[in-house]
């Protein structure tokens, strides 16, 4: 198979931007205990304090510095929404796979099971029933995980549907190979595309939908160094230090933006492959 | 037959998600009766009062439907939390709650499909990647985060609005409102941004629009068919922005410190007075379907096609 000739183009300034913004994010995440040992430390003495030397943002109410907090957050922030995508990816993949590829009362029962649960605002159950078994992050996690799913089931399953008609598929089932083999080795490393530029986007959902439980106290323990709870537990201090708040409200709205921005500019690429081929 | 069909499918799904808040009961940690005990004393007396209350000694299916009857009688229980009735608690918080969702949603319409259109009309150009992206960071953004940086540059800052509170009479309520809508609306507005600048952009693209082009039609007549059009589109984003505001609300009414339903919730949540979580839970899987019953209906209306089993373009 000749692959189509690929125009190699530049990509526009703000998906450049938002893979910066990742890439920081992404060494925070993964050396924040190098960078900031000793980020929940606290200075009572100090107390609530503006920008400052030694304390560029300024200090929370206990005398954290906001910076360190900025950067520790990051590293509780990240893993649990990754989680959340690639776990979400796994049962889609899963579910998705056999639902487009086999089709009838599997394919139904799969699309019926996504219905229902689409109809679901995740957010809205994830607060209801983390909160009534009593919270805590990886119950968090595993709740977004079963709630993002079906989006993912939706995408692999339309995926499979385009290409289940190919040629190739075709030629792979005139070799009698086994069905399971086909979509394994056959139909998966062309869907795996878009199921990874769907991820991004869950990654991005799952990121806000982990800090707002965490703001509500449903997520993280009091304290954890979390963007989401750092705004909950320093929202009463607007007015002696605004940076407590701003800092880690700008993280997650540029985060969650710069995935979304890199995973619709993966999407579109990939469609158009798609496309073409 | 296209609504009936459809408002027995929504009638499945409100029957299947009301047994599911039923067992939120079972759900919470601990045996069924300390849960609906709560802090109160554990006397021989409460616990048969709870018991007869809630008929725990009847099998599981009977005790559903003792529970859904009492719904459909209007008897949703007493709160574990205040002890008052759970429809008079929901009764308080529903106004302020509607109006915020309300106001929210008339913003995000003003802000977002003008937006949209505008971004449809200049393609590729500056302006229009301009909207694109502040459309995407509005999707991603948070309401809490929105919040309180609104917070932080208006009211703190500024001091053009005030911190907290709901506000007295109509023109205060108004101003007090105003940050909260804006912060619920900034999601749905990146939502309606997105999904009305794609259905513009298709319909622009139509071999319809070439021809009224080429006969000389003005451009806002021409603009006016491919509006009509992608109407359905645009449509299909309103049950999901309904959904958006009503988890937004939750985090919106915390914020702000607002008494509305979402602040309920978390409240209840928190404290695990199950009888106030499974009325909100169904109270909001009743309004997410009515609003997807509706949007199916505006469907139809707007698109003729749909009515007769075919597939909106």
């Amino acid at each position: 198979m000749t692959r189509p000739s690929r125009v190699v183009t530049r990509p526009p300034v703000s998906v450049v931007t938002a893979l910066a913004i990742l890439l920081a994010v992404a060494v925070a995440a993964a050396f924040a205990p190098w960078l900031v040992p000793d980020a929940t430390g606290q200075d009572l003495m100090l107390g609530i304090s503006g920008p400052g030397p030694g304390h560029p943002l300024g200090t929370d109410d206990l005398g954290r510095d906001v910076l360190e907090l900025l950067v520790a957050g990051a590293r509780t922030a990240v893993p649990g929404a990754l989680c959340v995508a690639a776990g979400s990816m796994l049962i889609g993949n899963l579910v998705g796979l056999p639902a487009g590829y086999l089709g009838g009362w599997a394919d139904a029962l799969a699309m019926r099971w996504a219905d229902l649960m689409f109809s679901l605002p995740a957010l809205l159950v994830a607060i209801v029933v983390a909160g009534v078994l009593g919270g805590g992050y990886g119950l968090a996690i595993a709740v977004l995980v079963v709630l993002f799913a079906p989006t993912d089931t939706r995408v692999v399953r339309g995926a499979v549907l385009e290409q289940r008609h190919r040629p190739y598929v075709e030629a792979a089932r005139l070799k009698n190979l086994s069905a399971w083999r086909i979509m394994t080795r056959h139909v998966w490393p062309n869907i795996a595309p878009v199921a990874l530029a769907n991820a991004f986007l869950n990654f991005a959902y799952a990121l806000v939908s982990l800090a707002s439980l965490s703001f509500l106290g449903l997520g993280v323990p009091a304290g954890s160094p979390d963007w989401g709870r750092t705004l909950s537990d320093n929202r009463t201090q607007l007015l002696a230090n605004p940076w407590a708040v701003i800092a880690p409200g700008l993280a997650i709205i540029a985060t969650a933006a710069a995935l979304n921005i890199v995973g619709d500019w993966l999407y579109e690429r990939v469609d158009r492959r798609g496309r073409t081929r | 037959m296209f609504l009936l069909r459809r408002l027995a499918g929504t009638a499945v799904v409100v029957a299947l998600l009301s047994i599911g808040v039923f067992c939120l009961l079972y759900l919470a940690p601990g045996s069924v009766q300390q849960t609906l005990l709560g802090t109160r004393p554990a006397t021989p007396e409460t616990i048969a009062a709870i018991q007869a209350r809630y008929h725990l000694n009847d099998p599981l299916p009977v005790q559903y439907l003792s529970w859904l009857g009492g719904v459909l009688r209007g008897d949703l229980g007493t709160s574990i939390r205040t002890g008052m009735p759970v429809a008079d608690m929901l009764g308080q918080r529903l106004p302020l709650t509607l109006a915020l969702t309300g106001y929210g949603t008339v913003l995000a319409v003003l802000v977002g499909i003008p937006l949209g259109v505008a971004g449809a009309l200049r393609r590729g150009r500056a302006a229009d990647r301009l909207v694109v992206t502040a459309g995407v960071v509005g999707l991603s953004a948070p309401p809490f985060a929105v919040g309180l940086l609104l917070l932080v540059v208006f009211a703190a800052g500024l001091g053009w609005f005030p911190v907290y509170g709901v506000g007295e009479g109509f023109a205060d309520q108004v101003l007090h409102l105003t940050l909260p809508a804006v912060a619920l609306a900034v999601g749905a507005v990146g939502m309606l941004v997105r999904f009305s600048r794609a259905a513009l952009i298709r319909e622009l693209d139509q071999d319809y629009v070439v021809f009224a082009r080429a006969r000389g039609l003005g451009a806002p007549a021409v603009l006016g068919y491919a509006l009509r059009n992608s109407l359905v589109p645009i449509l299909t984003a309103a049950g999901l922005i309904v959904t958006g505001m009503l988890a937004g609300t939750v985090l919106v009414e915390v914020t702000f410190a607002l008494p509305g339903l979402g602040s309920l919730l978390v409240d209840s949540v928190t404290f695990k007075d199950v009888p106030v979580v499974q009325a909100l839970a169904l109270l909001l899987t009743l309004l997410i379907a009515a609003v997807n019953l509706l949007v199916d209906v505006g469907y139809s209306a707007a698109d003729p096609r749909v009515r007769l089993g075919g597939r909106p373009s």
